[in-house]
């Protein structure tokens, strides 16, 4: 254990596993969240919130796999970056692309946005008269729904949400993909198929995502 | 053809090194980029100027020595091909040309062009090698090798160690190479014995050197000259999880 936590390989299987807790976490809270579309979201949190022990032990176990996965990924980016000390007058990417080259960025926006998130949504300490724990729905139930429109009708709340979106869609357009190499889980043939899946992935995750906060600001949520 | 070169030219390791311009005249769509540089030298001796240092030996594209990063691509714009095999008709009268060395906290540079590119050797040294006794030479097909795996082993045995793959890297990693090297022997029957350890410790070896880790980029196989896939990688990983599991 302690020697994976060392090694090159080790590491970067920290990072895709972790990595991939949270594109589990990202999907499955994505479709928790298309339940403002069929109005069933209040139902949703009440239930989720229905088991405090079990909702607290997964936030453990989610806080956790964040910060391992920031743990690493600055430290190898630290190590990287004194690998390559002199740049190139000229360098051309041949392969390489935008997205891989800014992980540690995107990765940074995502980690920012996290904590806005869960001071946003979960303290709900940015429109505090607006907040779900303090207005209940015709059904008595928090009024997450409510919550939602109401904040996503700002437009700049809205984009933070966009950029955060962006980020992550930058992040998984090559981390999907990344994190199959460092499982060891490709080869010739099915790399490109791979590569194209992780940018699917990402695509369906972003859209999926971004769809809200636009729904909320075309009046299309109600 | 008459070229303008922008050359790194650096004295010594302690120096700083800047780029430098120089002009090469009527050279010949013919020569190689090496006989190019040696055009250029040989009138830079004439006017008493010191002659841009460079790596070469072979010439033929098989030795890994010529090293430079032409118009920022290790080896230049043709693909699995190496300087010295490089030749002027890929470029156009009158183009200006960069020529830099392998840059990589790794390769620290001795003189101009030429970087020391013995922390690759270290890397084998740690253990890209048999030392179980495998006895005499055995009689053909005593020891059998299925067809693809043998094909395997010779694909990434073509690893002429040349440092390309860490000198196009971002994070100037060498998994590569290092990949190149614990496939070759692990696709057969007298390198699987050590292989457990063998990827421990050449990866081991390679951060020890200075190199960086493996963001999966693959700008690497992009200029590799013998044409080494990344899927090498992915089999170093799984060696390197199979390693992990067998441990007791
Ligand atoms: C919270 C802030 C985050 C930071 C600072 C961060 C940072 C990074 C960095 C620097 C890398 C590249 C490591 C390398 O160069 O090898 C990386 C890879 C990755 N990240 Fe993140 N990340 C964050 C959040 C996320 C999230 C939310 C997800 C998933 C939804 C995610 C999924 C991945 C995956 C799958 C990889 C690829 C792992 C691999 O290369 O094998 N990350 N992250
Ligand atoms: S000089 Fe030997 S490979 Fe180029």
């Amino acid at each position: 254990m302690a020697e994976l936590t060392r090694s090159t390989v080790g590491r970067k299987i920290f990072m895709a596993l972790t990595g991939w807790m949270m594109i589990l976490f990202v999907a499955v809270h994505l479709l928790g969240n298309t339940t403002v579309y069929s109005g069933w979201i209040n139902a949703y949190a009440e239930r989720l919130h229905a088991l405090p022990p079990l909702l607290w032990a997964y936030r453990l176990f989610m806080s956790v796999v964040v910060t391992v996965h920031i743990f690493f990924g600055i430290q190898l980016t630290l190590e990287n970056r004194r690998a390559k000390p002199a740049p190139y007058f000229v360098k051309k990417h041949l392969r390489a692309t935008f997205a891989g080259r800014t992980m540690i960025w995107s990765g940074t926006v995502i980690g920012g946005f996290l904590l806005f998130h869960l001071v946003h949504f979960t303290l709900q300490l940015i429109f505090p008269e607006h907040a779900a724990n303090r207005n209940m729905d015709s059904a008595g139930r928090p009024d997450v729904l409510g919550m939602v429109i109401y904040s996503f009708q700002h437009l700049a709340v809205s984009c933070i949400y966009g950029i955060a979106v962006a980020a992550l869609f930058l992040h998984l357009f090559h981390g999907v993909e990344s994190s199959f190499q460092s499982f060891g889980l490709q080869s010739d043939r099915t790399q490109r198929f791979i590569v194209r899946a992780g940018a699917v992935a990402a695509t369906v995750v972003a859209s999926g995502y971004l769809s809200i906060p636009i729904a909320a600001l075309l009046g299309i949520l109600k | 053809m008459d070229l303008f070169l922008y050359v790194w030219r650096q004295s010594g390791p302690e120096d700083k090194g800047s780029l430098e311009q120089y002009q090469a005249r009527d050279i010949s769509p013919d020569m190689s980029f090496l006989e190019m540089l040696d055009e250029v030298n040989e009138e830079l001796t004439r006017e008493g100027r010191e002659p841009i240092a460079f790596d070469h030996d072979c010439r033929e594209g098989i030795c890994g020595s010529c090293s430079q990063v032409i118009n920022g691509i290790p080896h230049g714009p043709q693909e699995k091909t190496t300087v010295c095999q490089l030749h002027m008709r890929h470029f156009r009268d009158g183009d200006t040309i960069y020529i830099e060395p392998w840059r990589a906290r790794a390769f620290p540079v001795i003189k101009d062009l030429i970087v020391d590119r013995s922390s690759l050797d270290r890397i084998i040294q740690a253990g890209g090698y048999v030392s179980v006794h495998t006895g005499g030479v055995p009689d053909a097909n005593a020891v059998l090798i299925p067809k693809t795996d043998a094909e395997k082993a010779m694909d990434a045995a073509e690893c002429i160690g040349c440092g390309a793959c860490v000198a196009a890297c971002p994070n100037g990693s060498a998994m590569l190479f290092t990949a190149a090297k614990v496939t070759h022997l692990a696709m057969l029957p007298q390198g699987r014995v050590e292989a457990a350890r063998r990827v421990c410790v050449m990866t081991e070896a390679m951060l020890r050197e200075g190199f960086g880790n493996c963001s999966n980029h693959y700008e690497c196989q992009s200029v590799c000259p013998k044409g080494i896939k990344v899927s090498f990688i992915a089999k170093l990983n799984r060696e390197y999880l199979k390693s992990v599991a067998d441990k007791p």
